[in-house]
């Protein structure tokens, strides 16, 4: 078990390094820095003075190793943009991304998994018909259409939830919530919903594929033969094999959350990272580019790795695999 | 004879698919006594699953029973309701299936699943069902079963898992076991032990057992009747010595003369040519008639009931028709068979 | 008793009786969603490619844009103008046209995005399956690293990146190649890894083995041999990628890193008409996002058929 952890934390390493790469690339490619620093008639002793205290005659490997090292402090350097450290920038900015990403995620698992269970289970009703049909908009509305949609009718037209914002806020040392006020729980249900809604379907429908495909198997079929219960043979036997491989998708899905926590943010203009990327994406602004670029593959390398750990937990064969291994 | 533990009468099974309706079972009929292993044979297809899985109430949609009478000691079982059938299922009727690596559930514990089992029909404690369980793998012959209960099913082998299923089927000491294809996916030196091991616990036990396997050898060495099976028909059945030494209807003749015994060894076994027909082109009369080296007019015009003579029943029209000797035919196509494999 | 009858071999039926006997075209039939959504498809497809004939006005065209005609409701609303069938945005321009053009851009973008990724990934996929060893772990481990990012954030970042490669360039000059190319490099990992999977299959195959003996060299075999063979899957991701290609087109351009207001993509028109959405002109951002969304319904629904229809298993 030990030595799996290792390696997957081995294979991570490799992961954020290859990241580490492409963002220091950004910076090594994409201009010369100097001219974000110099102004135009800057003579050029001077810009190569400041070329060597930037370190940038170093040979690559060099300044790839003090990127790297800076990076590791949460030192990304200084934003074109706003002409602060992006390290500050960004986190101001975590704490709301992380909560909308949360919540969605929340909603998306504990509406998505019933509804799956509830389709397959019970495949000819009604209901489930009108799930299938809201899954299948679900999936295919674009986000940010869904944003749109859910603005109009309940800010525009209702009037009962605020079209944008995060609300009032409570600060926890560094960390600012929208949780513990009114208006901050208010201002963070459209957000999650449209942010939560096709992960919401993306989970029922995968749910109910593995489910159908668990109840076809043999093991399910002995189960009813032994005269167990249908809630042990659905939610004992069933659910649990189908959950296993739900846990990686929806893993893995959390990086797609926080893609998309992007338009979300955008629409509701949601004061969170993604937020920040685009506004950095539009303006050429490679600090932040590369530091949200290094800490998003952080997030999903973590969750990937929690994912593998709890997979292992779930399925005694893996872990058996991995002990001999 | 006492009344029988099941007996099957007139069962039709059909699957409503897009094509039409298939007839899976076609008026079967059977009956299996206190103790008394039935086999059923036949080629994959012709219904013998679909029977056991139509005994024991679990024949999934589109499929579904569509006249008949299912009775068990006397009590009809194939109209009850779901809840109802569930009491049945596991409690007095234990099923055994085909392949003992997909039938476990690799995510929960061996004793999880027997526990389960025997707390589901029993009124035990966990504790005292737990002590039954060990019981029970003990007695299915899994050695160090106060370990080995903890165990999940990729740690034991397939005849292993094969006896743990056993046992899951035995937990409740129901009246009837359905066994279907219980070693098929064993190896071969597995097998005899599963089949010794089956037979030897329902003896014990007084149980009933309905034995499905394509296998003649298994048959032969185990059950006490035997029923042939063809395109959803029961074709001939009777006690197995009879039915094996001296079949009478042509199929069944065909499928004994491809056992092979010390005699046929060297040579050639016979082979019934053609093949089953598919569901959807069952033809007319008798099922067997287009590959039947004795089929005439009547056997297209007229299907052939069951007709018994003593303990011995046979679905073909040449069983009853007068001036012709049964027993002569059947004579007369060994040494017809015997001259074709000399000639090959 | 001994004598074998072999089943004579039916005859060859032609590639069109096939078909037509076939369960693909039998459950296209059974399912009027499915009838639907082809229809949907054919004639939104259609209404795009002759947009320039179809559409009363050209909305690229400056001249044919006057001001003093923007923001007109619907034509069967109060105040509608006649001439405008879906009313009219702040600059003035016939929101139907607008849409038809719009659909043109969405979809040659679309088409020309998946088509490099399908390329790209066939070309990846093939040489990762067929050559293995390292030049198969290097293209699948960069597959496996660009899969733990959504294709959005990926489209995003070639997006910046080639901006800052062209400060000076006008947006209107790069937007179009930029998009495709973000898109054509998001997309290519699921083609490579299927192709990947059915070459390893294929290569092991006594026709390969014969076609290598007999001295074809390896590129003629894979694009005569082993192509063929494993291209058939291919034809369902084509289909869900590209209405994935437009909804990422659509929202890199609301995003306002796609394409300019002067060239409208479906997502450059939504993203105009959110902005009205509060002063009560719902109707430029309601009917550019109905058709994005029903367009995007239908592909997706005749990807799901043509998935199920083409699995054995769900059969």
């Amino acid at each position: 078990m030990l030595a799996f952890i290792l390696r997957r934390i081995f294979q991570s390493i490799v992961v954020l390094l290859c990241v580490g790469v492409i963002a220091f690339a950004l910076f090594r490619l994409v201009g010369d820095p100097v001219n974000q620093i110099v102004s135009i008639d800057t003579p050029y002793e001077q810009r190569m003075q400041i070329r060597k205290e930037l370190g940038l005659d170093d040979p690559a490997i060099v300044q790839f190793g003090r990127y790297l090292a800076k990076a590791a402090r949460f030192d990304f350097g200084i934003s074109y943009q706003f002409r602060q450290p992006v390290a500050s920038l960004i986190g101001e900015r975590m704490p709301a991304t992380l909560e909308l990403t949360f919540v969605a995620a929340l909603f998306s698992l504990v509406i998505g998994i019933p509804m799956g269970v509830f389709t397959a289970l019970r495949r000819r009703s009604f209901l489930s018909g009108v799930f299938m049909t809201v899954s299948l908009i679900g999936v295919s509305l674009p986000t940010f259409l869904i944003a749109i949609l859910l603005r109009y009718i309940f800010s525009v037209q209702l009037g009962w939830l605020p079209s944008f914002g995060r609300g009032q806020v409570v600060q926890l040392g560094w960390w600012s919530t929208g949780l513990l006020t009114a208006s901050g729980l208010k201002a963070l249900i459209l957000p999650s919903i449209t942010l939560g809604l096709f992960q919401m379907t993306l989970i029922m429908r995968l749910v109910r594929a593995e489910m159908l495909e668990v109840l076809r198997t043999d093991y399910i079929k002995f189960a009813r033969a032994r005269g167990l219960s249908d809630r042990a043979v659905h939610f004992g036997h069933a659910l649990k094999n189908t959950l296993v491989p739900v846990i990686t998708i929806a893993g893995l899905q959390l990086g797609s959350i926080i893609a998309f926590a992007l338009i979300t943010e955008y629409v509701f203009q949601w004061p969170g990272m993604g937020a920040l990327f685009l506004g950095a994406v539009q303006n050429v602004d490679i600090p932040v580019m590369a530091a949200y670029l290094l800490l998003v593959s952080f997030i999903f390398v973590v969750v990937n790795l929690v994912v593998d750990v709890l997979y292992a937990v779930v399925d005694p064969r893996l872990r058996a695999n991995l002990q001999a291994a | 004879m006492t009344e029988p533990v099941l007996s099957v009468r007139d069962l039709c099974v059909e699957f409503v698919t897009r094509r039409g309706v298939l007839r899976a079972l076609d008026r079967v009929s059977f009956d299996i006594g206190k103790g008394e292993v039935l086999g059923v044979v036949g080629e994959s297809g012709a219904g013998k699953s679909v029977t056991g899985s139509a005994v024991i109430g679990l024949i999934e949609p589109p499929g579904r029973i569509a006249s008949g009478e299912i009775r068990l000691k006397g009590e009809r079982i194939d109209n009850l309701s779901p809840t109802a059938m569930r009491q049945v299922r596991g409690r007095r009727i234990g099923m055994v299936f085909q392949d003992p690596l997909t039938s476990l559930n690799p995510l929960y514990r061996v004793g999880d699943q027997l526990v389960e089992t025997i707390r589901t029909h029993l009124p035990l404690s966990a504790a005292k069902a737990r002590t039954r369980a060990i019981e029970l793998l003990a007695e299915v012959g899994i050695p160090a079963p106060e370990r080995r209960i903890d165990g999940y099913p990729h740690e034991f082998s397939g005849g292993m898992r094969q006896r743990v299923v056993l046992a899951l089927a035995l937990c409740a000491e129901p009246e009837l076991v359905i066994a279907d294809e219980p070693t098929t996916a064993l190896d071969v030196s597995v097998q005899a032990q599963i089949i010794t091991l089956l037979k030897r616990l329902c003896r014990e036990r007084g149980t009933a057992v309905m034995l499905i396997t394509h296998d003649m050898g298994v048959i032969a060495e185990t059950a006490d009747r035997v029923a042939v099976m063809y395109a959803g028909r029961v074709a001939e059945i009777g006690p197995v010595r009879d039915v094996v030494s001296r079949p009478f209807h042509p199929y069944a003749a065909g499928l004994m003369g491809s056992i092979p015994t010390l005699e046929t060894a060297t040579d050639r076994l016979v082979q019934i040519p053609g093949s089953m027909p598919r569901l959807t082109a069952i033809p007319a009369g008798c099922a067997f008639n287009p590959r039947c080296p004795h089929a005439y007019a009547r056997c297209v015009a007229e299907r052939p009931e069951l007709l018994s003579r003593g303990a011995h029943a046979v679905a073909c029209h040449l069983y009853d028709e007068p001036g012709v000797d049964a027993e002569a035919l059947v004579q007369r196509d060994k040494v017809a068979a015997a001259v074709g494999r000399s000639r090959a | 008793m001994a004598d074998v009858t072999l089943t004579t071999p039916p005859d060859t039926p032609s590639r069109w009786t096939r078909f037509r006997d076939s369960d693909l075209l039998a459950s296209f039939l059974s399912s009027k969603l499915t009838m639907v959504s082809a229809l949907v498809t054919v004639v939104m497809i259609l209404g795009a490619v002759f947009a320039t004939w179809i559409a009363p006005t050209n909305p690229f065209d400056p001249a044919s844009v006057d001001l003093m005609n923007s923001l007109f409701p619907p034509r069967w609303i109060e105040g509608g103008d006649p001439r405008f069938l879906l009313g009219t945005d702040n600059q003035g321009r016939d929101i139907w046209s607008a849409i038809l053009y719009g659909m043109q851009v969405s979809l040659i973008i679309g088409i020309v995005g998946v088509i490099i990724a399908a390329t790209l990934g066939i070309g990846l996929g093939l040489l990762a399956g067929y050559l293995g060893g390292r030049v198969d772990a290097l293209i699948m481990r960069v597959a496996d690293i660009q899969l733990t990012f959504p294709a959005i954030l990926i489209a995003l970042v070639i997006d910046g990146v080639v901006h800052a490669f062209f400060k000076g360039a006008p947006r209107e000059q790069t937007a179009f190649g930029v998009l495709v190319v973000s898109i054509g490099l998001s997309f290519w990992v699921q083609y490579a890894r299927t192709i990947r999977g059915s070459t390893m299959v294929e290569k092991n195959k006594d026709y390969v083995h014969a076609a290598r003996l007999m001295g074809v060299p390896a590129p003629l075999i894979m694009l005569r041999h082993v192509l063929p063979n494993v291209i058939g899957p291919v034809l369902v991701i084509l289909t869900i990628n590209l209405a994935l290609a437009i909804i990422t087109e659509a929202t890199l351009s609301f995003l306002g890193v796609g394409l300019p207001p002067t060239q409208p993509s479906l997502g450059t028109l939504i993203r105009i008409g959110n902005d009205f959405l509060f002063s009560g002109e719902w109707w430029i951002v309601a009917f550019p996002g109905v058709t994005l969304a029903v367009f995007v319904l239908a592909v997706n629904l005749l990807g799901d058929w043509l998935r199920d229809a083409l699995n054995p298993k769900l059969r």
